[in-house]
């Protein structure tokens, strides 16, 4: 390790560790006032209830019984699995396919670059916007497609059968291209000879892709995993001016509830208990991203 | 000559600081406000403040267009718990309870000099905000629903254009007429629509009130969501897409539906008579405005956004505020207002104004709302108001969908609001 | 790689390309031509500035293009400063616990202020900061993952040139400045991409802590706007759009390479 050790023992030791810590300092406050002690204060919230006149009361477990009893809380959590199953390993599998196709001699491929990332650039806001207007019902862009094709309209976010694929839909669009530049770092990582060595014993391309490409690209393909189902958590951008969670809750989102509990409804005490459980989960992704990855890395 | 410039000097910061006292005692106001209809009502409003401000000119009111009625509701709130509420608001008449629960707001009475001129607004819009012997708030942009139908549409269906329906049974039976369909039988024109995003919980109260079914109690701790005849009006509304086919099946939405109707795609809309002029403006074809049908009688909730002064605001704010609403809610700006919206005037002697009658006698569908105000009923006005909306949204939502039977999906509803509604109780 | 690529492959590719470009072509479209042709695509219609123009006066749009070039610099040179000499004291200095110290940073890389709005709302509101631009930038500032990256990349600076300011007698922060920081300036670049792209973007956290149009940035801004009730003009909501995401998506087709080469360095742990 490079860098100036400084001693470890003595009074240079101590004046050593006041300056580090008076370098971390303003970091460091930053980071407890925003991340370490609101998850502190939400635990502690959601284990009492606010009376109308201001004061909080313990309540111990029941708002999380309260939880437990609430058909949206379920309702809500299930739509993010079925989120994350939806948006992610599609969009890995798709990110894949435009790496390698960016990654090879095609012509145009600057362009192909361009048009698979440019989604990514793009605030989620603007993107629903856009996506909202293709599934107006009737003069939205696809059911116009529809008309030519001779079907009718179809309601596509005010189906609850349709909401959710629509939104996964326009998620991998707009992801996709992202973790295609994480697939480019990885592929440019793999040196080039070994392909040579088995296109030379005659491996067909597939062939090559399957056995040695991928295999190659699992912590790659791991690491956007996580991260793409982590960021599965926190997308609800476009929530908030397409369909509201709507229509009766098919397409709501945790995050969007917890929003929903905290400033519409203004009930701060079960908006902390669902806090909790989103935190709870992110910590669990988070400890099966450190633990699996950082033993992966150390033996690469 | 020593003394002379310390003269003129000294007179000079005498004028300095008056005219700098004079700018002091500008007293600044922020307002939320909400737009829920079509059309440039930002700019209405932006136009009506700045006449306020040159009429007014040691008050500077700072008017924010803060979304629809929810989103309006959530900013005022959040401000408030964050320490810094407006001084006044333009909120549902039926946020009254929550409001109070919160200790958010402040009763009028006490800011107003005359209290006559509380009466001097029509009762029906007065009820919803007149609690405990106090009033608590003004009525600025107040409505009923009203039936839209297309006049080009029923001639060429083969009904009279003047004749609105009258009943459910005419409703549907008209629908069935005026639906239309191309040649590979997907429709193209549906005979009516009713929205059932954004205010649901407003149109299912239509459909109780016109079955004779009252939805909540006058204290605001119950809702009656399961009565036989609540459940009856949502069948009657989900019948009208599954069984009479004459509306779109799945959720119509409250923001699209009066593009809808003006580009031909639906003969007839139940909407809010705030939207009038929006599509006064855009139909290209004879429309006319009539109450709603009847079952057992007629029937409309009031709805709508009333002026709320907050607390928290210094004494001179709430003066200045009081002052704001008692121009906005004059006969002439509520009736300018009306005209530009279509909103419902608050006052009669708004439309007593000249400008009104004028308007009026050129243009009757204008007092369609206001006509029906004697058939009219307070909006659902509940504590917890938000919650409760909620819940009833996504039980008509359900039902709608197909994916809950109208007494299914009103009994999971009436369930969550009586947990909600037991600590009033 | 020496196979030739099929020309079934490069057709996939392209069809792929296209698909993925035309929602946004399409936005363009229907912003530059006048609303009755947003949803058909005869070649002849006119062009017209005009939603654009009606977008720009329907709402404060310079103002919010203003807050938004405020807010993504406040927070880039916080998130610059401070991951520096947090990420130089645990490069630099051995102390106990700074294993501890680095490994609660890395909390921050799970669990985003994104998802801790109502304490962080809280918290904001107590200090009075409520609706302005610091609010929104405060629970930024502080990135783990500027200190994580900036941390790799100090590691990985020689030995010898520490050595040598030290011999020239530079102290702690003279040699921070003078050799970390130089040799850092692509993770700088990277990161300040990555950085200003999110920030640019983000939404929940500025809808809930902003009220009035001088914070509001441009994504709360166009939320707002785009709210139906106002009036479903497609043509005019796609201006508004347009003009909201047009400042980063020139950047990046200008900068596509330095774009590009950010996030992939960004995303190598």
């Amino acid at each position: 390790m490079t860098g100036w050790a400084g001693p470890r023992t003595g009074s240079h030791a101590w004046m050593n560790a006041v300056n580090a810590w008076l370098l971390l300092l303003p970091a460091a406050v930053l980071l407890v006032a925003f991340t370490h002690y609101p998850v502190l204060a939400t635990i502690r919230s959601s284990l009492f209830v606010a009376r109308r006149n201001g004061t909080q009361v313990f309540a111990g477990l029941d708002n999380y019984r309260a939880m437990f009893d609430d058909a949206i809380f379920w309702k809500a959590l299930g739509n993010n699995i079925w989120f994350a199953f939806g948006t992610v390993p599609t969009s890995i599998a798709l990110a894949l396919l435009m790496a390698l196709w960016v990654n090879r001699n095609i012509r145009g491929r600057g362009f192909l670059r361009l048009a698979y990332f440019t989604p990514t650039v793009l605030p989620m806001i603007a993107v629903a916007n856009i996506w909202l207007f293709f599934y107006t019902p009737d003069y939205g862009l696809l059911d116009q497609l529809r008309a030519l094709a001779g079907s009718p309209g179809w309601n596509w976010l005010g189906d609850p059968r349709t909401v959710m694929v629509c939104l996964i839909v326009m998620v991998i669009w707009k992801e996709a291209g992202f973790f295609m530049i994480f697939y480019l770092a990885a592929l440019q990582q793999i040196p080039p000879d070994l392909n040579e060595a088995a296109a030379v014993e005659g491996a067909g391309r597939l062939y090559i892709l399957r056995r040695v490409t991928v295999p190659l690209l699992m912590p790659a393909t791991l690491f956007i995993a996580i991260n793409a189902v982590i960021n599965s958590f926190k997308l609800v951008d476009h929530l908030v001016i397409m369909t509201k969670g709507g229509p009766n809750n098919a397409s709501t989102l945790l995050l969007y509830y917890i929003y929903e509990v905290a400033f519409t409804f203004q009930d701060s005490a079960y908006a902390a208990t669902l806090t909790v459980v989103l935190v709870v989960i992110l910590s669990a992704l988070a400890l099966i991203k450190f633990g699996y990855f950082d033993r992966r890395i150390h033996y690469q | 000559m020593r003394m002379f410039k310390f003269a003129v000097t000294a007179g000079a910061m005498l004028v300095v600081f008056a005219a700098s006292a004079g700018s002091v005692g500008a007293v600044d106001l922020t307002m939320y406000y909400p737009v829920a209809v079509g059309g440039p009502v930002t700019k209405v409003i932006d136009g009506m403040v700045e006449r306020f401000e040159q009429k007014n000119p040691d008050i500077k009111v700072t008017a924010v267009y803060a979304g629809n009625y929810t989103d309006t509701m959530t900013k005022a709130m959040t401000a408030m718990k964050g320490g810094q509420p407006p001084q006044l608001s333009v909120l549902l008449s039926t946020d009254v309870f929550t409001l109070r629960d919160e200790n958010a707001i402040v009763p009028i009475d006490d800011l107003v000099a005359d209290k006559a001129w509380f009466k001097s607004f029509y009762p029906a819009f007065m009820a919803n905000g007149q609690i405990d012997g106090k009033t608590w708030s003004i009525p600025f942009q107040r409505s009923t629903i009203v039936l839209y139908w297309n006049k080009d549409a029923f001639k060429e269906a083969g009904l009279d254009p003047e004749k609105a329906p009258a009943s459910w049974e005419e409703m549907a039976a008209m629908g069935a007429k005026l639906v239309q369909k191309d040649a590979s039988g997907n429709v193209t024109r549906w005979g009516v629509e009713i929205p059932s995003t954004g205010y649901a919980y407003w149109m299912l109260q239509a459909l109780a009130i016109q079955n004779g079914q009252k939805m909540m109690n006058e204290a605001g701790t119950e809702v009656y969501l399961t009565a036989p005849k609540t459940v009856e009006a949502l069948e009657y509304w989900v019948n009208l897409s599954r069984k009479d086919k004459v509306m779109p099946t799945g959720t119509i939405d409250w923001a699209t539906l009066r593009t809808d109707f003006v580009e031909g795609k639906t003969a007839m809309m139940w909407h809010t008579t705030g939207n009038l002029t929006a599509v006064k403006d855009s139909a290209k074809f004879n429309f006319g405005v009539a109450v709603l049908p009847a079952k057992e009688r007629r029937g409309s909730p009031t709805g709508g956004g009333n002026f709320y002064v907050f607390k928290g605001a210094s004494p001179e704010r709430q003066k200045a505020a009081v002052k704001f609403i008692e121009w906005m809610a004059a006969p002439e700006q509520a009736a300018e207002w009306s005209i530009k919206t279509g909103y419902v005037a608050v006052s009669p002697a708004a439309y007593k104004t000249p400008a009104m009658e004028e308007y009026a006698k050129n243009f009757p569908p204008a007092v369609v709302a206001r006509d029906q105000l004697d058939q009219a009923v307070p909006e659902l006005s509940v504590h917890e108001n938000g919650r409760i909306y909620k819940f009833v949204g996504d039980a008509v939502q359900a039902a709608v969908t197909g994916s809950q039977k109208p007494q299914e999906a009103l009994a999971a509803a009436q369930q969550q609001a009586d947990r909600v509604l037991k600590a009033y109780q | 790689m020496n196979q030739r690529t099929t020309i079934l492959e490069v057709a996939t590719a392209w069809v792929l390309a296209f698909l993925w470009i035309a929602p946004l072509a399409y936005a363009l479209w229907s912003s530059l031509h006048p609303a009755a042709f947003a949803t058909s695509f005869s070649l002849s219609a006119p062009w017209t500035l005009e939603n654009f123009a009606r977008a720009w006066h329907q709402a404060p749009f310079g103002r919010y293009y203003l807050n938004t070039i405020m807010l993504v610099s406040l927070i880039l040179a916080g998130q610059l400063v401070l991951s520096t000499l947090a990420a130089y004291a645990f490069v630099h200095f051995k102390f106990r616990g700074s294993g501890i110290a680095f490994a609660l940073t890395l909390l921050q890389l799970m669990i985003m202020p994104d998802v801790l709005i109502v304490e962080n709302y809280r918290l904001i509101s107590k200090l009075g900061l409520l609706d302005t631009i610091p609010a929104i930038a405060l629970p930024y500032m502080a990135s783990a993952f500027a200190i994580f990256l900036l941390r790799q990349t100090f590691k990985s600076v020689p030995r010898e040139l520490i050595e040598a300011a030290r011999v020239e007698g530079a102290g702690a922060l003279q040699i921070l400045w003078r050799v970390y920081v130089p040799l850092a300036r692509p993770t700088y670049v990277a990161f300040a991409l990555v950085s200003v792209s999110y920030h640019w973007n983000n939404f929940l956290w500025p809808l809930i802590v902003t009220n009035s149009v001088e914070s509001r940035p441009l994504t709360v801004g166009l939320a707002v706007f785009g709210a139906p009730e106002t009036g479903v003009d497609w043509s005019v909501i796609n201006a508004a759009t347009v003009m909201t995401m047009a400042p980063l998506l020139i950047a990046f087709l200008i900068f596509q390479r330095q774009f590009v080469q950010s996030f992939m360095r960004a995303g190598i742990r």
